[in-house]
């Protein structure tokens, strides 16, 4: 199945010997001149990389307080030696999130401290040469940017900073990742990460209003570019074909049918995610967010919710305002923007929505906190919302809720593996290796539960875990949208399983059933 | 006058304006260097005294480390908090009359002094015992505990081995502090004691003894969680892409 190890999952999680290289072959494919050019990247590593980097690193300390604080304030304490699941799925010693910190670190020390320019040796600083060029270009894309390490650290250090900064400074000297950045050319071209134009978004939407008034006897709508709706849904363009995402979409779209809302989605904001955020780079990152902002003035929209998606919604919820407002032109009464789960929690907790539970009994759940909702962003008016409000949905439209151990969820929970940009093929080793602590958990709720799904809110999430299931013996399927829950058990008004559930009313169906 | 009060003299002089001049030069820098995106770790206070409560748990009870690894904590928060202690206690040698709360402390801050020294060695053992640490490790951070190490055994020697001439002691640092220089004590504790605390205060600015103010000005930590409630903007991002020719913006 795979030409390397897969890790095995034992009784309780270890913290692995240290060992060094073992992953330092791990790379991914590098982004081609066109890609980086459309990004605003010399289109290869460029002559005199060295002191570009250089210069781009001092340019960052300028403008990031985050940045020249991490990179001054660490004390090798070792708090976060044993947080990060690559280094617990891989035992790298660089996949410890301070050793990964050291590769940029020894650098600034190099040029911009004192001990560094005069006591190199002493402190651990070193020249910027194409070795260390290359540990950066493999480690810092073994870090999903998830912020686990952040948590534990005592000053909050975070590595995804600091990861983010040198996948910034590799882009402006050329060097950058293909997955990454090819995505990102598309959404700010096309409009998604797929790159899927409007015509073929439009047909997707037809067959699934077909394929959701075939199973309920509605006419569930699932509009794109409708001028004057009001509220705008942006979600990740995953929701338009994977599995399970579209399950979730079928679920969003059921909900604000049942509430009567005018809603719509974009073509020209058909994606969520914001791949800018992965490289670092606040220009793309708001080239992409103006794409949202612009969607919404031209289809005069007064909300806008998003769908679930993990680092999506950290953009959201946390730059979208910085980024692309104010959106004084939207409705004052909502937050902007809201997450579709505060939409449909909001519903379940008036009882607008009618749900039947059973219809999800085949199941026994267990909720993946998407590592960026947890750790970067919020729901609802209190803090630990995000925590709160999807296991709220879960538990209102299931029967069987099960959370997995307490030090791998909520703020402590491991991301998926697949997150921050390592959604791709060329790095399947750290995403399967990098899981490990995620299927640990989920084991232990299997074995002492019974747990048979997990939920999550996370395009990345959906994806990583319905490839990476398999390698540890777990089924792709496993893994399902919290809004398909919902879909499965919301009993829509005038439905099919509305009638079935009331007892049949119509003399037609009463005389087919005698 | 003898060359080793002189010495000591302007070593103190020196070692104090580099801190002061070193460490306002980073905080300033800290301060200046702007943090365009909310990035606080949630769950995050929502308000401004959220965050003065939250900061208030990680600087005295280093709340996170707690949370991360028991050992680490304790020998770290032991560490810290007896050297507050020992600090406040040496107090008395700076003031005239001493007040009132540093004689409170006296006993207190005389034993501290262990329990800064079973600290740093806890510390110092894991750099050895545990792999991960040991590889993170660089000289310097030997170093420093070394350093640290040497102060707190010089001075508790002073304390509970073999006493220096205290009195003359105070009398040398009143007289620094009013630019009226004292003839200083040659007891070789003593010299020693004193001339690794001002290689500490030389160092501090230039090292990883910057977590102390930089702590403070970490944006994990210190942000309030309100970015759909409040804009948040950076100048140099409004220079870069939100001025006047911004025509996405007009349209609203």
């Amino acid at each position: 199945m795979a030409d390397f190890e897969i890790p095995k999952i034992k009784n309780y999680l270890e913290i692995p010997a240290v060992q060094e290289d073992v992953m330092a072959h791990s790379s991914p494919f590098i982004a081609k001149p066109p890609h980086q050019a459309g990004l605003g990247f010399p289109e290869e590593l460029v002559d005199d990389w060295e002191n570009k980097a250089i210069e781009k690193m001092g340019d960052l300390l300028g403008k990031y307080r985050s940045f020249q604080v991490y990179l001054d304030s660490c004390v090798k304490c070792g708090a976060c030696t044993d947080k990060c699941h690559y280094f617990i799925g891989t035992t790298d010693a660089k996949n410890m999130p301070v050793a990964r910190q050291d590769l940029l670190r020894k650098v600034y020390r190099r040029y911009f401290t004192f001990a560094g320019k005069y006591f190199p040796k002493l402190v651990g600083a070193t020249d910027m040469t194409k070795e260390v060029l290359d540990e950066w270009y493999s480690y810092f894309h073994q870090c999903s940017q998830c912020r686990r390490c952040s948590v534990f650290c005592p000053y909050g250090i975070d590595t995804a900073e600091i990861s983010m900064a040198a996948r910034e400074i590799m882009d402006e000297v050329g060097l950058g990742q293909k997955y990454c950045n090819e995505i990102i050319l598309k959404a700010q071209t096309i409009g998604n990460n797929l790159g899927l134009p409007e015509r073929a978004l439009a047909d997707t939407l037809i067959d699934l209003e077909e394929e959701v008034e075939e199973d309920t006897g509605l006419p569930v709508k699932y509009p794109l570019d409708v001028k004057g709706a009001d509220i705008l849904l942006v979600t990740p363009s995953a929701d338009f074909f994977a599995e399970p995402h579209i399950d979730g979409l079928i679920g969003y779209g059921k909900v604000f049918h049942e509430v009567g809302a005018s809603w719509t989605m974009s073509s020209k904001a058909s994606e969520a995610a914001n791949f800018g955020m992965f490289i670092g780079s606040y220009a793309n990152m708001r080239k992409l967010a103006m794409r949202i902002r612009e969607a919404a003035i031209e289809l005069g929209v007064k909300r806008i919710v998003f769908g679930e998606c993990g680092h999506a919604w950290r953009v959201a919820y946390s730059f979208l305002n910085t980024l692309a407002g104010p959106f004084d032109f939207l409705d004052p009464n909502y937050p902007v923007p809201q997450h579709i789960c505060e939409f449909t929690h909001g519903y379940l907790e008036e009882g607008k929505l009618r749900i039947n539970k059973e219809e999800n009994d085949h199941m026994r759940l267990t909720f993946h906190d998407s590592c960026n909702v947890a750790r970067g962003s919020r729901m609802g008016p209190t803090p630990g919302g995000q925590f709160e409000i999807p296991r709220k949905i879960i538990k209102a439209v299931c029967n069987h809720y099960y959370d997995m151990a307490q030090d791998t969820i909520h703020d402590a929970t491991y991301c998926c593996g697949g997150g921050g940009g390592l959604l791709t093929d060329d790095l399947m080793e750290i995403r399967v290796k990098g899981a490990l602590p995620r299927m640990q958990a989920l084991k232990t709720v299997v074995d002492d539960h019974g747990v048979t799904n997990m939920a999550a809110i996370c395009a990345i999430c959906k994806s990583q875990f319905t490839k990476v299931l398999p390698y540890y013996d777990f089924s792709m399927d496993m893994i399902v949208s919290v809004h398909q829950l919902v879909s499965d058990a919301i009993v829509l008004t005038g439905s099919e399983q509305e009638k079935e559930l009331d007892g049949v009313e119509d003399d037609e169906a009463e005389a087919t059933a005698e | 006058m003898s060359f080793l009060s002189i010495f000591y003299a302007l070593l103190f002089y020196f070692a104090t304006g580099l801190l002061v001049v070193g460490l306002g030069y980073k905080i300033r820098q800290y301060a200046k260097t702007p943090a365009p995106l909310k990035i606080p770790t949630t769950p995050a206070p929502v308000t401004k005294g959220g965050v003065v409560i939250r900061m208030a748990k990680e600087v005295v009870f280093f709340y996170s480390l707690f949370r991360s690894n028991k050992w680490i904590w304790l020998f770290g928060w032991l560490f810290h908090i007896t050297l507050f202690v020992v600090l406040l206690r040496h107090l008395r040698y700076f003031t005239e009359p001493v007040w009132w709360w540093v004689d409170l402390l006296q006993p207190f801050g005389k034993y501290a002094a262990f329990g800064m020294i079973a600290g740093l060695a806890g510390l110092w053992a894991r750099r050895f015992l545990v792999d991960r640490v040991r590889y993170i490790s660089a000289p310097s951070d030997h170093l420093m505990l070394a350093l640290l190490l040497g102060i707190g055994i010089s001075g508790a020697s002073m304390t509970f081995v073999s006493h220096t001439d205290i009195v003359s002691v105070k009398v040398f640092f009143l007289g620094l502090m009013r630019f009226d220089l004292q003839p200083l004590p040659s007891d070789p504790l003593l010299l020693i004691h004193l001339g690794l605390v001002a290689a500490l205060m030389i160092i501090f600015p230039f090292s990883k003894l910057l977590h102390a103010p930089g702590v403070f000005f970490s944006p994990t930590r210190n942000q309030v969680d309100n970015p759909r409630e409040q804009r948040h903007v950076a100048a140099w991002a409004v220079a870069e892409f939100e001025s006047a020719g911004d025509q996405q913006k007009n349209n609203t």
